[in-house]
Formats: C-alpha cells, structure tokens, sequence
C-alpha cells in the first residue's frame, strides 16, 4: 500500500469502543452471607456435640481444631499433606496432559473420535477406585500406585472435555485461517487450542477433585503415609476428631486450588 | 452473450493479458439426491489491478466464484486460472476476506493483524513495525490493544481489511464485506477501501448485493442470472476516477449504470415470474 496518511476513523459514534461494563453486584455482602453460615454450621455443630449427640461419633468443631492444631505443630500434617498433593499434582498433570494431547489429535477428525469413542466411553465407565487393588498389585504401595490412579481418575474428564471443545470450534475461523496460508499445526496451535480452553478449563476444576479422590482412595487400601492413610489411620484408633481433621485440612487444600484455578481461568479469558 | 468471455463485451479497452480467469466454468452440487448447477459455462476474465464487482440473487453462486479463484473449491468442468496457472489450491498471493467474522476473539486487535506475518514467519520486531502502519493506515491506530469484542462492527471490519491488507496480497477476492454494516458506515468504509486501494495495482473481485456500492467501487460490474448461473450483464463504469463516494451518485453517468444494472435484475424477475 503506498497510500502512507493516516485515516482518520470517519464517523465518530459509530467507531467508539464499546464501553466495558463489569457487574459485582454485592460481592462483599456474598462473603458476608457466606461467613455467616459457616459460623450458624460450626456452632450447631459444637451445641449439639455432647449435649445431643455423643462426642465419640461426631466429635465437635473445638476438638478438630485442637487436633488440626497439634497436628500442624508437630509438622504430622503438613508431611501427610504435602504426599497426597503431590501424588494429586503429579497424577493430575499427566492425566490432562495426557488426555489433552489426546482430545486434540483425534479431535478434528469424525472418523478417530467415532472410532475411539465406544472404547473410551465404556473404560470411563469403570468406578476408578475398583482399578485401585490392580495398581498397588502392579505399582506397590508406594507414591506410583496413587500418581496412577490420580492421573487415570483425571484423564477420562478432561478427555470429554476437552473433545467437546474441539468440536465446538467455529469452522469459519479455521476457514479463514487456511485462507492465510496457515499450517494444521498453526490452526492447531492458534484456534483450536484456545478455542477449547473454556471446556479445558471446566474439565481442569471438575477434575481436579477427581484427582484428590484417586489418589486418597489409593492410600487408604495400602499406605503409610498421605491424608487418606491418615484418616484410616485415627478411624482405626476411634480417633473421630482426627478423621475430620484430616479431611478438613484436605477441603481446605482442594478448596485453595480451585480458587487459584479461578484465577488463572479469569487471567486467561479476559478477552472475554 | 454468456457465451463469450465477458470482458469482450468492452471494447474501449486495450486489455492485458488476463490475471485470473474462468474459462466455461460448470459448477454443481449434490444435495439431498439431487443435483443442483450452480454455475452453468461461466466465463470471467479479470485483468490486473481492476476492479470487478459480481452482483446477483442470493444464491446465485457469487462466493462460489470466489471460492473457486481462492483455491479451496473446484470447478466440475472448465478451467479456472491464476496468473496463467491453474488455481490448484490455496494461494499466498490471494487474499480472501469472508463476509464472517473472523477475528481471533482471544487476541488483541495488534495480535489479529498479525496473524498473517506469523504464518509467514517473519521476525517479531518487524510484525510489530507494520502492525503499527497498517493500524494507522486502516484509522485504527491507538486500538491495537483492545480485543475484537471491545470493538465496533465497522471497526472489526477494519481490522479483518487491514489483516488482508498487511502481507500485501496482489489480489483481493472480497465477499460482501460490508454487508451488514448500515449505510453511512457502509460509505465510510467504501471510501477508505477505495483510497487503499488507489495506486496499489491490486485487482480486487468484489461480490455485493448493492449495486450503488459496485458503481461506486468497480471498474466494471458482472451481472449474475439465477441458477443455472451464467453472466446476464457487464457493465463497464465510466466514471472517472477518483472518486468521491458521496458525488459519485451526482456523477453525469451513475443513473445509466444503475438503470442498466437494475434492469438486468428486474429481466430475472420477469423470467422467473414467466
């Protein structure tokens, strides 16, 4: 183009960017509702305890915490923690990883995915933790088996996910795309991935669960060490403050990723 | 009339040799059992750097004449040729800008523009350089951050010209790329694409349902029939250029070409009412 003057944009209203508008109706009174049913839980709960209901079964909010509280001093909880989040993490890195690679290889063709679909379908039917006995018989009773179970818990979610994803992309974009002169592995890259990463990212936070349930599942059959061997471990000792203490710990664990998972899902889709 | 190559039909003009051609073109689909021509013989030549607008019914095969030029349709019998070679697939040198949105919803305007230098590998300081130039060029300068959803129709519309615009195709294949745009921002726009245009040497195929917009923008105008498609009418436009797109209507020669074009529209109706 040799025409080098800037043009001025022509009419005025019409080419105006369109103002941005973001709605947080009442965030902080939702915190504040939030709080408030956490405390009326919490103080049923230790009203109840003992006057009601014997301390034996269900312990009450004011002994977990003692227990959480020995616990987190003598580094008891943060080692069995610090093993079940890793077996997760691991496990739940190659599993979407995994299925991600998968989804998007065989995704573009109808053929692959109709191929493949009755086989994926009835393995995702399989309860994961039936698998759990096979594994620890393969794997030991080491961190493998449980790594294994995450990613195998995991992978079947994303898989779905993610294929749907790439399904779903807008054909128009891909057109005009090999209209440039753009590569598959360009389309792959560029539309295709992006465009299924709202579905990746429903599949990560559905599946991220999925992963804690595979690998605490793996640990309570054959451990020594993990939030699951520390559950079976105080239920053994009729130590009902500390099972709740266990799994207390690991909501909080679970409920802490899912935020960072929000927001980096928020980061990564502010062209929204 | 259909069975002579339409630029014939012009005998004002020395004509270089043809840059895209479409030489008894047939083109039919197959839908639900049956058999549908699209295109019946249909004979185009396109010299380069002119400007050629396609009007027609909606159905009429328009885009498919394009899609055909842009490599990613084939002709069922005839030869459709590029710069002397047979169109065999997709072409760098021709660019096609859909009447679709297509802009990368999760890239920046900058980023969009840029799609095509990337595809072309070029280094990203370069890219950078004429992003920024062409933003400038297409008045879209100061926006290169913003996401295509923050934009208005006319301005995405804008960055898909200037996305068409940066790897300097010679030939620009456009199908109805104003279409729903209302009609002053439809003006704006005609006006910038046709200074953008001014001194290029690129030949651009225009296909439009608007026949003020093809006087206003073309060299010449071809007149689709309804299916079997075949070209009904060519309308040179001699009105001198440059022109202004809001006196082009006043120019001495715009009521005969309109009155000729619409015509050759309204003898369709009439057929198709016989």
């Amino acid at each position: 183009m040799n025409t080098a003057t800037a043009l001025p944009v022509v009419v005025d209203g019409m080419n105006a960017p369109i103002a941005e508008t973001v709605a947080t109706p009442a965030r902080d009174r939702v915190v504040l509702y939030r709080m408030v049913v956490a405390a009326v839980f919490l103080g049923v709960w230790q009203a109840v305890s003992g006057r009601l209901i014997n301390p034996f079964w269900c312990s009450s909010p004011l002994d977990i915490a003692k227990t959480l509280w020995t616990w987190t001093q003598s580094g008891l909880l943060e080692r069995h923690l610090l093993v079940t989040f890793q077996e997760t993490a691991i496990g739940f890195l190659i599993g979407s990883v995994a299925a991600i690679a998968a989804a998007l290889s065989i995704g573009r063709s109808e053929t692959a995915r109709r191929t493949v679909d009755p086989f994926v379908t009835a393995v995702y039917g399989v309860p994961k933790v039936a698998l759990a006995p096979l594994f620890i018989m393969w794997f030991g009773i080491g961190l493998t088996p449980k790594i294994v179970l995450a990613a195998v818990s995991v992978f079947f979610l994303m898989f779905f996910n993610t294929m749907s994803g790439v399904r779903q992309v807008d054909c128009r974009l891909i057109e005009a795309m090999t209209l440039m002169g753009a590569s598959p592995l360009y389309i792959q890259k560029q539309v295709v991935l992006p465009a299924a990463l709202p579905w990746i990212f429903t599949g990560l936070k559905l599946g991220l669960p999925y992963g804690f349930v595979g690998a605490v599942a793996a640990e309570m059959m054959a451990s020594n060490q993990g939030i699951g061997f520390l559950t079976q471990d105080s239920a053994g000792q009729f130590n009902t403050a500390g099972v709740f203490a266990a799994l207390f710990a690991l909501m909080a664990v679970t409920t802490l990723l899912n935020e960072g998972l929000g927001w980096l899902e928020r980061w990564l889709f502010r062209w929204r | 009339m259909e069975e002579s190559h339409a630029r014939v039909e012009d005998p004002f003009f020395e004509q270089p040799a043809p840059l895209a051609r479409l030489c008894h073109v047939r083109k039919s689909f197959v839908s639900g059992g049956k058999r549908a021509e699209i295109l019946s013989d249909i004979n185009i030549d396109v010299a380069p750097g002119e400007f050629v607008s396609i009007i027609g019914p909606s159905g009429s095969g328009k885009s498919t004449i394009l899609n055909l030029l842009a490599g990613i349709d084939r002709p069922c019998a005839g030869t459709v040729s590029y710069d002397g070679h047979p169109v065999a697939g997709v072409s760098g040198s021709i660019a096609y800008l859909t009447q679709h949105d297509s802009l990368l919803p999760w890239r920046t305007v900058a980023d969009n523009i840029a799609v095509p230098l990337e595809i072309r590998k070029m280094p990203a300081a370069e890219r950078q350089r004429a992003v920024v130039d062409i933003l400038a060029k297409v008045g879209l300068a100061g926006y290169g951050g913003h996401y295509p959803r923050q934009l208005s129709g006319g301005m995405q519309k804008r960055a898909m010209l200037a996305r068409t615009l940066i790897y300097d195709p010679r030939t620009i294949l456009m199908d109805e790329p104003f279409g729903p745009l209302d009609a002053q921002l439809k003006l704006a726009l005609q006006a910038e694409l046709l200074r953008l245009w001014t001194g290029t040497g690129k030949t651009i195929i225009f296909v439009t349902h608007d026949i003020a917009e093809a006087i206003t923008l073309s060299d010449r105008v071809l007149v689709l029939s309804a299916q079997p498609t075949r070209i009904k009418h060519v309308e040179p436009i001699r009105i001198s250029r440059p022109r202004d797109v809001h006196e082009v209507r006043f120019a001495p020669h715009f009521e005969g070409h309109y009155r000729a074009l619409w015509n050759a529209i309204e003898m369709r109706r009439e057929e198709a009412a016989a």
